[in-house]
């Protein structure tokens, strides 16, 4: 069963059209990998299916629900995390709270029967919430090793340690779908191999994984699942061998030649 | 010489109470904002015109000064939303000119640039606070400082502060992470509004009279040094702030210097406070509260215990 997938999914910034008619799917459970050169339209397509922008037309649909258009804020709170290609951590903030950021819809109640007016009122009871973000927040910063780091300033950590961290914030809205897009870049192979296992272990949670990267050797050993596009089509999907082989992947990669 | 002294601070727990509001819009959530002196005129006119013109309590005026000037915040962050820094800033002294403006001309409420005279003294149990007698207006301004620094650092220390800090360091990034920026975003200038409309109101119980040339820019560019000086997001910081940049205004006064000492002296040293910090300190001379967490709300011993059970 498809997780997430989308019709004839179409972006056009003015003339430029950066993602034209794909129809693209993720399998429940499954890592897949999104790939294609430079300016193919992978991150456009990401933003498209997050929220962070609106599709010029065709759908989006996630457990079988239209999502287009709907918001980033909401489609975080409907199962869908993300990673950027930049980093984009709260550089100042400490890696504690970045994690526990990730908590904000979890803990949340209404804004009139809730948390605004409990933090004025009751002590306790903000307590126990905080203390249950703070748990869960160790928890997750346990499960990517960096809760030595915890009290540390997010800038601070090393690049490699920072990709991760913000995969962690990612995770602590407990998504069912999470994103990465270009997880790797930047990365030293030791640091790669670091991420592939964790990228492992977080389907091993039965979360699915729908990655962005031009790191083929990662791309082909974790991913059971590879979507190519070039010049914003969908040129190709199959499994990594399939790919490997595929005469327009080739092309689209290389070159044609004479 | 302690009267002046008792002046000076009295109007420090004022400014302070303005800077630990620009501090929820700009120290904690990022938005460059530049009408504290709006807020603070609205806040004033509601005790003014409500105290003299229809007979209320002076006390009974605070609350409602703080909602109007707060539904005034939403007014400026609503339209402003997609705004960013210089824009903002642009936009929203335009807005802080805006309400000096139409308090200058609707003559039939505000009396234009006469101003309303005449605020009777506040009285607490029959007991008049006079301000020309300091102490006891003091005592009430700082009070109000207290109490708004411990519900602040309430608000703050929770899920709705971390927001607001995400907002600052990562808009984007807020937003994806299920963060409704819009919301939070007017709800900050809301409760920035609020304090400074409630700081306004007593103001207009301690000068007893109001006009609108006390509202300028200028009041709403001190607010915003109080709070760069201070620190950004950090509430005693910016009370302190508040404190240094009121000696520095008035500290010709103080040594008696004020006949030699010109009169924009005072701009001279914000600007070149700003300027300072801004190469040297550009986080405050205090800086960002780093909450400790582990200490806060996490219990270091249950974990240490589990871990050598394990071992
Ligand atoms: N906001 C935008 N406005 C105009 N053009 C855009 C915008 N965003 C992307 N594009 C264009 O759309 C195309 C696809 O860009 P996109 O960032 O999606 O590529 P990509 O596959 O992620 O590439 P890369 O591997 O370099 O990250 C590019 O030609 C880019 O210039
Ligand atoms: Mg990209």
């Amino acid at each position: 069963m498809s997780l997430l997938y989308t019709k004839q999914l179409t972006r056009a910034y003015g003339g430029v059209i950066a993602v034209s008619d794909v129809d693209f799917s993720v399998e429940k459970n499954s890592i897949s990998g999104l790939i294609g050169p430079n300016g193919a339209g992978k991150t456009t397509l990401f933003n498209n299916v997050t929220g962070m922008d609106i599709p010029t037309s065709g759908s989006v649909h996630f457990n079988d629900k239209d999502i287009t258009g709907v918001p980033a804020f909401k489609i975080s709170r409907l199962g869908i995390a993300r990673t950027f290609q930049n980093i984009r951590l709260f550089k100042e903030m400490s890696v504690l709270e970045n994690v526990m950021i990730g908590r904000h819809f979890k803990s949340g109640r209404s804004m009139i029967s809730g948390r605004t007016v409990n933090a004025l009122t009751s002590y306790m009871k903000m307590k126990s919430e905080e203390k249950d973000v703070y748990d869960k927040a160790r928890e997750w910063l346990d499960f990517f090793g960096l809760d030595e780091a915890r009290n540390e300033a997010a800038k601070n950590l090393p690049y490699g340690n920072q990709r991760e961290l913000e995969i962690a914030r990612a995770m602590a809205t407990e998504p069912e779908l999470l994103f990465l897009d270009e997880p790797a870049a930047g990365m030293n192979p030791q640091e790669t191999d670091h991420l592939m296992s964790t990228i492992r272990r977080i389907r091993d949670l039965g979360v699915t994984v729908l990655l962005i990267e031009h790191d083929m050797k990662l791309v082909m050993n974790i991913c059971e699942h590879i979507t190519v596009l070039n010049y914003g089509k969908k040129i190709a999907e199959g499994n990594p061998s399939e790919i490997q082989k595929n005469p327009l992947v080739i092309e689209a990669y290389l070159g044609k030649e004479d | 010489m302690i009267n002046f002294l008792l002046l000076i601070l009295i109007y420090t727990g004022l400014y302070a109470l303005l800077a630990l509001g620009q501090n929820i819009i700009t120290g904690f959530t990022g938005l460059l904002s530049l009408c504290a002196a709006g807020f603070f005129a609205i806040g004033s006119y509601t005790t003014a015109i409500l105290t003299v013109n229809y007979g209320w309590s002076f006390w009974f005026t605070i609350p409602l000064a703080g909602v109007l000037a707060a539904l005034a915040g939403a007014l400026i962050g609503l339209p402003t939303l997609r705004l960013k820094g210089d824009y903002l800033a642009i936009a929203t002294l335009g807005f802080g000119e805006i309400i000096r403006n139409v308090i200058l001309n609707w003559d039939s409420l505000t009396r234009g640039p006469m101003g309303i005279n005449g605020i009777p003294m506040p009285t607490i149990f029959g007991m008049v606070i006079n301000p020309y007698r300091k102490w006891g207006y003091l005592t009430l301004v700082w009070i109000f400082v207290i109490v708004f620094y411990f519900l602040l650092k309430r608000l703050t220390r929770s899920r709705m502060g971390r927001a607001l800090e995400a907002i600052k360091e990562d808009e984007i990034a807020a937003y994806s992470m299920g963060i409704n920026t819009t919301k939070y975003k007017v709800w900050a200038f809301m409760v920035g509004a609020f304090v400074a409309g409630c700081a306004g109101s007593l103001q207009a119980g301690f000068t007893l009279s109001v006009t609108p040339n006390t509202y300028t820019f200028m009041v709403s560019v001190m607010v915003l040094c109080m709070v760069v000086l201070g620190g950004m997001g950090n509430h005693l910081a910016v009370i302190l702030g508040a404190l240094i940049i009121q000696l520095a205004a008035e500290f010709p006064r103080l040594l008696g210097l004020s006949s030699t000492v010109p009169p924009q002296f005072k701009q001279i040293v914000f600007g070149l406070i700003l300027v300072i910090m801004m190469i040297y300190r550009p986080q405050g001379i205090v800086g960002r509260k780093k909450v400790n967490y582990d200490k806060f709300v996490g219990n270091e011993t249950r974990r240490v215990a589990k871990k050598s059970e394990v071992n």
